[in-house]
C-alpha cells in the first residue's frame, strides 16, 4: 500500500506540501474581517467532517454526528465554566464527553444496520438535543450557555496573542486540524483500519474469519465522536455560546452534503467538499446577496454531484495530479 | 477422538422444521461430507454450526467444548471457519490484502498501537505467513491482483486461503466445488486433501458426488432435516434408504 516515491516525484510532494503551507499560512493576509472568521468556522468543520467520513469507513452513515459536535461543545463549555479547567484541558474532557456518549449510544445503534441505523442515529440525536433544550441546569435550556470563557490569551516573545481575534484562534484551529487528521490518518493505514474496510465490505465473511464487525464499528463510532466532540469544543469557545439548535438536522444535512460533494472514499475528500462549498458559499452566494437561496443551491448541488459526479470531487484529483506531472515534465 | 460433535441439533423457522433432531461426529484429521437432496438441511446445519444462526435445541462441542449458540467470530476464534457458497471475498482489495485480514483474528491491533504505529513488526510476521498461505494455494504470482478480477477457480481457493488465515482447526466448505470444471474440481480435490494434511480437518457440503465419494473418508447423509445414513462412501453408495432419497420412491410401496 504504500508507493515507491522516486526521487524527482518527492521533490514535487515536497514542493506541493510546502506551497499549501504557505497557502495556509498567508490566507489571512487576503481576507476581511468576516472572511477570516468563516476561515476559522472552516477549519473547525473540517475536522468535523473528517470524523464523519471515520465513522463512514466501516460502512454505516449517522445522522447524529453534529449532535456529537454539540456534546463536545457542551462538555467543554461546562467543564471551564462549572468546573474552572483550563479551555484547553477543557476542550479534550469535551472531546471525551462527546466519545462516552458515542459510546453510549452505539450500543443500541449498531444492533440495527443501514437505513434503520440512520434513522436510529437521527432520532438518538434528537433526544440528546431534546435533553439539551429541558434541562436548564447545566444545559441553560433552548437559550443554551452564554459566556463560555475563551482560549486564554498569553505573551509570547513580546507579542500578546488574543485568541478572540480570528487570525491567533485559525492558527490553534489549524494546528488542532492537522494533529486531529493526522491521528485519524494514522488509524486508518493501520491493520485497524484495513478491518474497518472489511467490516464495510464484506459483514460476513470478516465476522466468518473472527473478526468483531460490531465491536469495531462501535469503536470507530467513539473515534469519530471524540474528533467530532474537539471540533465542537472549538467552535463553543471562539463564539463563546451554544444552544441546541445549532447541532439540528438542518446542520447534519450540511455535513451529508459536504462529505458526498467531496467524496468520502479518500482522507482528502471530505475536506475538498467542506472547502469549496464554503468558497461557493460565502463568496459566491453571499457576494451577490443571494443567502435566502442556499438551501436550494444546496439541495440541487447535492443532486447534481450524485448524478454527475458519484465519486465526489475527490475522483477529479488523480486526472489533475497525472496532468499537473505532465506539465512539469514537459516544461523540466 | 472427534472434533465436532453435534447432539440431537434442531432449528426451526417458525413452522418448518429444517433441521431435525440431527447428531452426527466429525473425526479428527478426517474430510467428512454433509450430502442429501436439496432441501435437506445441510446449509442450515452449517450455519447453526458456524455460529450464523442460534440453534432452536440441541448441543454443538467443538473438541469438548461448547460452541452452541456462540456468534460467527466467537465460533471461529475457537477454531471453526467456514467459507461461503458463492465466491464472497473483498473484491477491491488485493489478493494478498485478503488472506492478510483473514489473519486479523491474531492480529488484533488497539488504536493506540495504530496511533503509534506498533504493528509494523507483527505486520512483517503475517505478511511472511500469508505469503507462503498464497503459495499453498497456488495464488503467488497474482499477489497483487485485485480479488474480484480472479478467475472463478482462483477465486473459491483464495475464499479458502482466507478461512486458513484464521488458522482453523476444522473448516466448513459450503459447496466449494459448484461451477467449476472437471480440471479445477481436480485442483480443488488435491488443495483441499493437502490441506487436511497441514493438520485441518473438514466438514464439506456438496452436490458433486464423483468429488464427494472420491474425497471423503465418512458422510453423513440427511434427508428432511434428520440423520438418514452414515458410513463410508462404499458402504453409502449401496445404502437402499439413501438411493431411496435421491432416486424418489416410496410412494410404490405395498
Amino acid at each position: 500500500m504504500l508507493a515507491i516515491v522516486p526521487e524527482a516525484a518527492r521533490f514535487r510532494y515536497l514542493l506541493a506540501w510546502t506551497a499549501l503551507a504557505v497557502l495556509l499560512c498567508a490566507l489571512p493576509l487576503f481576507l476581511s474581517y468576516s472572511q477570516k472568521e468563516i476561515l476559522v468556522f472552516t477549519t473547525i468543520n473540517v475536522i468535523l467532517v473528517v470524523s464523519y467520513r471515520h465513522l463512514t469507513l466501516t460502512g454505516e452513515w449517522s445522522l447524529g454526528h453534529v449532535v456529537m459536535m454539540g456534546c463536545g461543545a457542551y462538555g467543554s463549555a461546562l467543564a471551564s465554566k462549572q468546573l474552572g479547567l483550563a479551555v484547553p484541558l477543557s476542550m479534550l474532557t469535551g472531546g471525551v464527553c462527546a466519545a462516552l456518549v458515542g459510546w453510549l449510544l452505539s450500543y443500541p445503534l449498531f444492533r440495527m444496520k443501514g437505513f434503520y441505523f440512520l434513522i436510529g442515529s437521527f432520532a438518538a440525536g434528537e433526544v440528546i438535543r431534546l435533553l439539551w433544550k429541558r434541562f436548564r441546569d447545566p444545559f441553560g435550556g433552548p437559550k443554551g450557555l452564554k459566556r463560555v470563557p475563551g482560549l486564554e490569551e498569553f505573551e509570547f516573545a513580546g507579542l500578546r496573542i488574543d485568541f478572540f481575534d480570528p487570525v491567533p484562534y485559525y492558527f490553534f484551529s489549524l494546528a488542532v486540524a492537522i494533529v486531529c487528521i493526522w491521528l485519524l490518518w494514522r488509524i486508518e493505514r493501520s491493520p485497524l483500519g484495513w478491518s474497518y474496510h472489511a467490516v464495510h465490505w464484506g459483514d460476513d465473511l470478516a465476522r466468518s474469519v473472527g473478526i468483531p464487525t460490531r465491536r469495531l464499528r462501535r469503536r470507530a463510532m467513539v473515534t469519530a465522536s471524540f474528533f467530532a466532540g474537539i471540533s465542537g469544543a472549538l467552535l463553543v469557545h471562539y463564539v463563546g455560546t451554544v444552544n441546541p439548535s445549532r447541532f439540528n438536522v438542518e446542520e447534519m444535512v450540511y455535513v451529508l452534503t459536504w462529505a458526498i460533494v467531496g467524496g468520502v472514499a479518500t482522507l482528502y475528500g471530505p475536506i475538498l467538499g467542506v472547502v469549496s462549498l464554503t468558497i461557493v458559499n460565502e463568496i459566491i452566494l453571499r457576494e451577490f446577496g443571494l443567502d435566502q437561496w442556499r438551501p436550494l443551491f444546496y439541495g440541487a448541488l447535492l443532486i447534481a454531484s450524485v448524478l454527475f459526479l458519484p465519486k465526489g470531487l475527490e475522483s477529479l484529483v488523480a486526472p489533475a495530479r497525472s496532468m499537473l506531472s505532465r506539465l512539469w515534465t514537459r516544461s523540466a | 477422538m472427534s472434533i465436532l460433535e453435534v447432539r440431537d441439533l434442531t432449528m426451526r423457522f417458525g413452522g418448518l422444521h429444517a433441521v431435525d433432531g440431527l447428531g452426527f461426529s466429525v473425526a479428527k484429521d478426517s474430510i467428512h461430507g454433509l450430502i442429501g437432496p436439496n432441501g435437506a438441511g445441510k446449509t442450515t446445519t452449517f450455519n447453526v454450526i458456524s455460529g450464523f444462526y442460534r440453534p432452536t435445541s440441541g448441543r454443538i462441542f467443538h473438541e469438548g467444548v461448547e460452541i452452541s449458540g456462540l456468534p460467527m467470530e466467537k465460533v471461529a476464534d475457537l477454531g471453526i471457519v467456514r467459507t461461503f457458497q458463492h465466491a464472497t471475498l473483498f473484491r477491491e482489495l488485493s489478493v494478498l490484502e485478503n488472506v492478510l485480514i483473514g489473519c486479523y483474528s491474531r492480529r488484533r491491533t488497539g488504536l493506540m498501537d495504530a496511533i503509534f504505529g506498533r504493528w509494523h513488526k507483527q505486520d512483517a510476521l503475517l505478511r511472511e505467513e500469508a505469503e507462503e498461505l498464497l503459495e499453498f494455494f497456488g495464488l503467488a504470482e497474482r499477489a497483487d491482483f485485485p480479488a474480484g478480477n480472479l478467475p472463478h477457480g482462483l477465486q473459491r481457493a483464495l475464499g479458502m486461503a482466507i478461512a486458513s488465515a484464521a488458522r482453523p482447526s476444522l473448516m466448513l466448505l459450503d459447496e466449494p466445488f459448484t461451477g467449476m470444471n472437471a480440471e479445477e474440481t481436480l485442483v480443488m480435490m488435491d488443495l483441499t486433501r493437502r490441506l487436511r494434511e497441514r493438520g485441518v480437518s473438514i466438514l464439506l457440503v456438496e452436490h458433486d458426488m464423483r468429488a464427494v465419494m472420491g474425497l471423503c473418508d465418512c458422510i453423513t447423509v440427511m434427508n428432511f432435516g434428520k440423520l438418514l445414513a452414515q458410513g463410508s462412501p462404499d458402504e453409502i453408495r449401496s445404502h437402499p434408504e439413501v438411493i431411496k432419497a435421491y432416486l424418489g420412491g416410496g410412494h410404490t410401496e405395498a
